[in-house]
């Protein structure tokens, strides 16, 4: 009963935070059509930076800059060099955002070393939320999912209820009409992809504390965030949330799941042939868990190409 | 004068579109564009407007040259365009489509309201919060209409209004153009139909591969069946 209930609340607060860092793909990838596989990097950049002015400034506002100036990197790259590449296509954007991911990641290991950096959340926030049968729950979790949930809540609102929203929409699906009603379109994507990367930021500087702050960090979610984003449907943030909540979830039972096929065989009788043959039908559960998000992408791609809330802007 | 196009040129990869059209609207006055299809109307329109880029030429408002700024700066400076597609945006609803077309406007040209709008065109407030894909294609009309007057521009211009419209929806149309030019903007309308720009212009152009080839009033124009018969008619 304790596996099913931590693993559903990490799980949720898992797939908060990969909705705050998808987040910003969904409005980049999703709705402007811009591939940026270096989003993640930006998830990176946030971590390594709140941490190098956390010692200089403090937690608090070491994760309230931190993000900012991540925006501002993402507002230069797409002034300076995805704009300009953007009318060649999509294999364009992807290869020179593809070389940026792998720039990020060799300057920070140059500045900061191959693994993991010491970022920790100060000692006055490690206290229990709530305890449950038990087991103290870490309010800094309870943190993450909450600043995911009120990011969720802003951008929505952003967009559906006011008026550069209205006009991001508007862009979105015939930016040429848009700039002929007086606005400066390039502006607005600049905008909205300084926003995107502001997000991914955040989400590295708050999470990059609670878990690890390494190299590999932009790497191992970089795939994940473009399976929520294609999973949840092409520029829908309700998409977005439910497809990371969904993969949250999944990814945090696997991960704790004990089990093989041979043991689901055992419950037909065939649980010794299974184990005798061994291979596939001993692997543990867990130890496929990181492939769980590219299981749950084949499947609906095979059942829904449009994802779960597709074609929604 | 407020709008002076003069020797303007556009290509489309290697076709000469346009080739040194001049023109002029004058505050509160309707000018006619008439043509055959493929004359360059609508490129005309578009490379006024800046989503055509012009390859020579100048295109005056209010004696400031505009031609070669990008679209929405050329929109800030008073120009307003309906497009003969629409182009509504159909994800957003009525009222936000509206919403993206209201600009604060330059500081001599007449302003518009919401309310104004939902006046001219009832229809179009009973369907305020429904999706733009889902208006026939004469409320999308009245829609884009809206949109652009919203930017209070010193000049509009409308491609194409009345086409595919019921005889109903055309005659409030036309009467809302009258409206426009009535409070002192300048209307430049591209028309297939010779019926109704003779009825509501003043001045009437003819286009004909590239250029302006007749400058007129509605009555020199209907003197003049030949050339009507060499620039207008089919067959």
């Amino acid at each position: 009963m304790d596996f099913v209930l931590f693993s559903t609340l990490n799980g949720i607060i898992y797939g908060l935070l990969l909705f705050m860092v998808s987040a910003g793909l969904t409005l980049i990838f999703g709705m402007m059509g811009i591939v940026n596989f270096a989003h993640a990097s930006f998830y990176m950049l946030g971590a390594y930076i709140a941490y190098s002015l956390a010692k200089l400034i403090g937690f608090w506002p070491a994760i309230l800059l931190a993000p900012l100036l991540v925006g501002l990197i993402g507002v230069a790259i797409e002034r300076g060099m995805l704009r300009r590449v953007h009318k060649h296509g999509h294999a364009h954007e992807l290869l020179l955002t593809f070389g940026l991911a792998y720039v990020f990641e060799e300057t920070v290991k140059m500045l900061y070393g191959n693994y993991a950096v010491p970022y920790s959340i100060p000692a006055d926030l490690r206290f229990p939320a709530f305890t449950l049968s038990g087991a103290d729950y870490p309010f800094y979790r309870v943190f993450i999912g909450l600043t995911a949930l009120v990011m969720f809540a802003l951008l929505f609102w952003l967009l559906r209820r006011t008026r550069v929203g209205i006009i991001v929409r508007a862009a979105v699906r015939r930016p040429e009409m848009v700039g002929a009603l007086g606005h400066d379109v390039p502006k607005v994507f600049m905008g909205v992809f300084g926003i995107g990367a502001w997000l991914a930021g955040l989400a590295g500087a708050i999470s990059g504390a609670f878990f690890t702050t390494s190299p590999n960090m932009a790497l191992e979610l970089g795939i994940i965030v473009f399976v929520v984003v294609v999973v949840g449907g092409l520029g829908s943030l309700e998409g977005a949330l439910v497809a990371s909540l969904l993969i949250g979830l999944l990814t945090s039972f696997a991960a704790g799941a004990d089990v093989a096929l041979a043991d689901l065989g055992g419950l037909v009788g065939l649980g010794p042939a299974m184990k005798a043959i061994g291979g596939i039908f001993t692997v543990k559960l867990a130890t496929i868990a990181a492939s769980v998000p590219i299981l749950v992408m084949l499947v609906v791609l095979l059942l829904r190409p449009s994802g779960l809330m597709g074609d929604k802007t | 004068m407020l709008l002076a196009v003069e020797g303007l040129h556009a290509h489309y990869q290697k076709s000469h579109v346009l080739d040194g059209v001049d023109l002029t609207v004058e505050r509160g006055e309707i000018v006619a564009l008439l043509g055959r299809n493929g004359s360059g109307r609508s490129t005309l329109l578009k490379a006024i407007m800046g989503l055509v880029v012009p390859s020579a030429g100048a295109v005056r408002l209010g004696g400031r040259d505009l031609a070669g700024l990008p679209a929405h700066r050329i929109a800030r400076a008073g120009l307003a365009y309906v497009p003969e597609e629409r182009l509504v945006f159909d994800n957003l609803s009525v009222e936000e489509n509206l919403a993206t077309g209201q600009q604060a406007g330059v500081a001599d040209a007449p302003r518009w309201t919401l309310d104004e709008m939902y006046e001219f065109f009832p229809r179009l407030r009973e369907r305020r919060d429904t999706k733009a894909g889902y208006l026939s294609g004469g409320e999308q009309q009245m829609l884009t209409i809206c949109r652009s007057l919203l930017g209070n521009p010193r000049l509009i211009m409308i491609d194409e209004p009345t086409e595919g419209l019921a005889p109903k929806i055309v005659e409030a149309v036309t009467a809302v153009i009258r409206d426009i030019q009535r409070r002192g903007v300048g209307v430049l309308l591209v028309e297939q139909k010779m019926t109704i720009a003779l009825k509501v212009a003043e001045r009437v152009l003819i286009m004909g591969r590239g250029q302006i080839v007749f400058e007129g009033t509605p009555e020199a124009l209907r003197d003049q069946p030949e050339m009507r018969r060499a620039w207008l008619e089919v067959g």
